[in-house]
């Protein structure tokens, strides 16, 4: 049973991680990260089986984590590094100079947990499949989770990669979508409305599910439940219902957080909303 | 001039096809992804011995260039096929982020590369793939010449570790070279040695070439031919060796004469050792339908205009 006041406390300091790294280079984007803090949080502390020291890029023996909407960069490097993978002092290079954590994911500087270069959208969930294929072909029992953002579900590549999984049973690959409703422009029903998600991904033949995902109890149990759809010869595919900022009280209700840096003032104000529960970088 | 002997007239399509049905039975960790092309591609052989390693993706290019970083990822050695067009201009973005910037050891294996894929026309003639996959860091650009080397490439590419883009053709033209050779990645091969004028040529414009430097040495112009059958990394040494003999060059490729082996060889003599050169390629243009003599000759690619080329280029030394 995950302890869930537990994972609560580690994602409130991963959300002052996410807003202190976006205020420190004055970019980046807080928004989404906010919205899946709760997720990433379940997925390295509670739910996936995998090893940090020492990073094993090929994943052999253990799940795997793609970031497809790789622009959420903040929330990922956050749990790597409160996870083990590379120092949490690294946060403050986010974005900088040098660094090894970069705007977007990238394996390029050798950062431990990265397994593929994202955000260029809709290409991370056609890497998580590969994964899941070579899986299922070493006869590996693992799971291969991959991260998707609503808005990014408008590039046809997506739909590739689902007809694929579908066709090939991959039932050890779960898809998650970040149902935030928001993208850069707006809201997603404006921009590039599709309606429900999951009759969509039904029709494909995926295994379909909900899940409320600012809710810790609510996202252990989901992804819990995710993890005993699998194995029957679908890809299961949960819908999640975040909040783009949440719980940042300025930051919610709307699209402008997406991709934009709080001030000083803002900051203050967002750190007085979050508990410091591990000590800062 | 050295004779070289035909052994038959082959596709360099069938060479990669040879190549990958040997490569599976020595190596389980081999995999092939193919969009719907199993039998242009020749992969036939290899998805019928190892059905369990090998992916038939649909007509989905972009998603194959994914699967294929993510079966790298999990440690296997995945060999994708579709037509050059298909291999590199649709799915630029996914090579770029997903393999290359990824450091991904797929191979990109295309075929129909070029103006003799023939009568299908402009839509599917690419001749900007060598330029794309150049500029791409850490994208090894090979181009063998016919079956034997396609084959021989094919064999050695599954030894190196990093992203490679194999390109090869649709037509049966000459294989002259050893089908035993050992295929060495990066270095250029010496055809024949010359005094008055190197010829580098790739492809299935190294034979022409070959038919050059026959011509040429009946009218008494004694030419170095060079078979760069590896555009990136480009054997530097041994063309600056050659031109430091000839004092000129000739460069001859199926491709736009923007970003291919000609502006690769131009720009390392522009910094080392400036000198005329000519350069045998397509002229900013697109093809059209017709048959693969027929375009090459009409865009001027032909063996006369290696032979034109390299009188031209003698003058302006």
């Amino acid at each position: 049973m995950a302890d869930i006041q537990h994972l609560e406390r580690i994602a409130s300091q991963v959300r002052r991680d996410i807003v202190r790294m976006v205020h420190g280079v004055q970019s980046g984007h807080p928004g989404g990260s906010l919205g899946c803090a709760d997720f990433f949080t379940a997925l390295f502390f509670d739910v996936m089986d995998h090893h940090a020291q020492p990073f094993n890029m090929s994943g052999k023996g253990e799940d795997v984590f793609i970031l497809s909407n790789g622009h959420i960069s903040p929330v990922y490097y956050s749990c790597l590094a409160r996870s083990g993978y590379f120092p949490v002092s690294e946060l403050a290079s986010f974005r900088k100079i040098n660094s090894r954590l970069q705007g977007h994911p990238a394996t390029h500087e050798h950062l431990p947990g990265i397994r593929v270069a994202t955000g260029s959208l809709g290409q991370g969930l056609s890497v998580a499949v590969g994964i899941a294929l070579a899986k299922k072909a070493d006869g590996e029992d693992k799971h291969v989770f991959a991260l998707c953002g609503d808005g990014e579900l408008q590039e046809g590549q997506i739909w590739e990669a689902i007809m694929f999984a579908v066709h090939n049973r991959m039932d050890n690959l779960i898809i998650t979508i970040d149902a935030n409703g928001r993208q850069i422009d707006g809201d997603t029903k404006d921009i590039m409305g599709f309606g429900d998600l999951a009759p969509r991904f039904a029709a494909f033949g995926c295994e379909v599910m909900h899940m409320k995902g600012n809710d810790m109890q609510a996202v252990c149990d989901g992804l819990g439940k995710a993890k005993s759809l699998s194995g029957n010869g679908k890809p299961v595919v949960i819908v999640m219902e975040t909040e783009m900022g949440y719980p940042v009280d300025f930051m919610v209700g709307s699209h402008e957080w997406h991709g934009i840096a709080p001030n000083d003032a803002q900051l203050e104000s967002a750190l007085s909303q979050l508990e410091e529960t591990l000590g800062d970088y | 001039m050295k004779k070289y002997t035909v052994q038959n007239e082959k596709d360099t399509r069938s060479g990669f096809g040879a190549g990958l049905e040997e490569l599976g039975n020595k190596r389980d960790d081999v995999v092939a992804l193919c969009a719907d092309l199993t039998g242009s591609l020749k992969m036939d052989a290899f998805a019928k011995q190892h059905p369990e390693r090998f992916y038939q993706v649909g007509i989905a290019e972009a998603n194959m260039m994914g699967v294929a970083a993510g079966l790298a990822t999990a440690g296997k050695v995945p060999f994708t096929g579709t037509f050059a067009n298909f291999s590199t201009g649709r799915v630029y973005d996914q090579i770029r982020q997903s393999i290359a910037y990824s450091g991904k050891n797929v191979k990109i294996c295309a075929s129909h590369a070029g103006l003799t894929l023939g009568e299908d026309g402009a839509t599917h003639q690419i001749l900007e793939d060598l330029g794309m996959m150049r500029m791409l860091p850490g994208m090894t650009v090979i181009n063998p010449c016919d079956f034997n080397q396609t084959k021989a490439a094919t064999l050695a590419i599954a030894d190196y570790e990093g992203p490679v883009y194999l390109r090869f053709g649709r037509p049966k033209v000459p294989n002259f070279t050893d089908p035993d050779q050992k295929f060495e990645i990066g270095k250029a091969l010496m055809l024949n040695e010359g005094a008055d004028v190197s010829i580098f040529a790739t492809g299935h414009l190294v034979w022409k070439a070959i038919e050059a430097g026959q011509i040429l040495a009946e009218k008494g112009i004694d030419a170095e031919i060079i078979n760069i059958h590896t555009i990136k990394p480009l054997d530097s040494e041994a063309i600056l060796k050659s031109v430091s003999k000839t004092r000129c060059a000739v460069t001859a490729e199926e491709h736009q004469m923007n970003g291919g082996l000609g502006d690769s060889i131009c720009q390392l003599l522009s910094r080392e050792n400036p000198l005329p050169v000519e350069m045998v390629a397509v002229n900013d243009s697109f093809g059209e339908s017709g048959k693969p003599n027929e375009l090459m000759s009409k865009y001027g690619i032909d063996t006369v205009n290696i032979v034109e080329a390299a009188e031209r280029v003698m003058k302006r030394k």
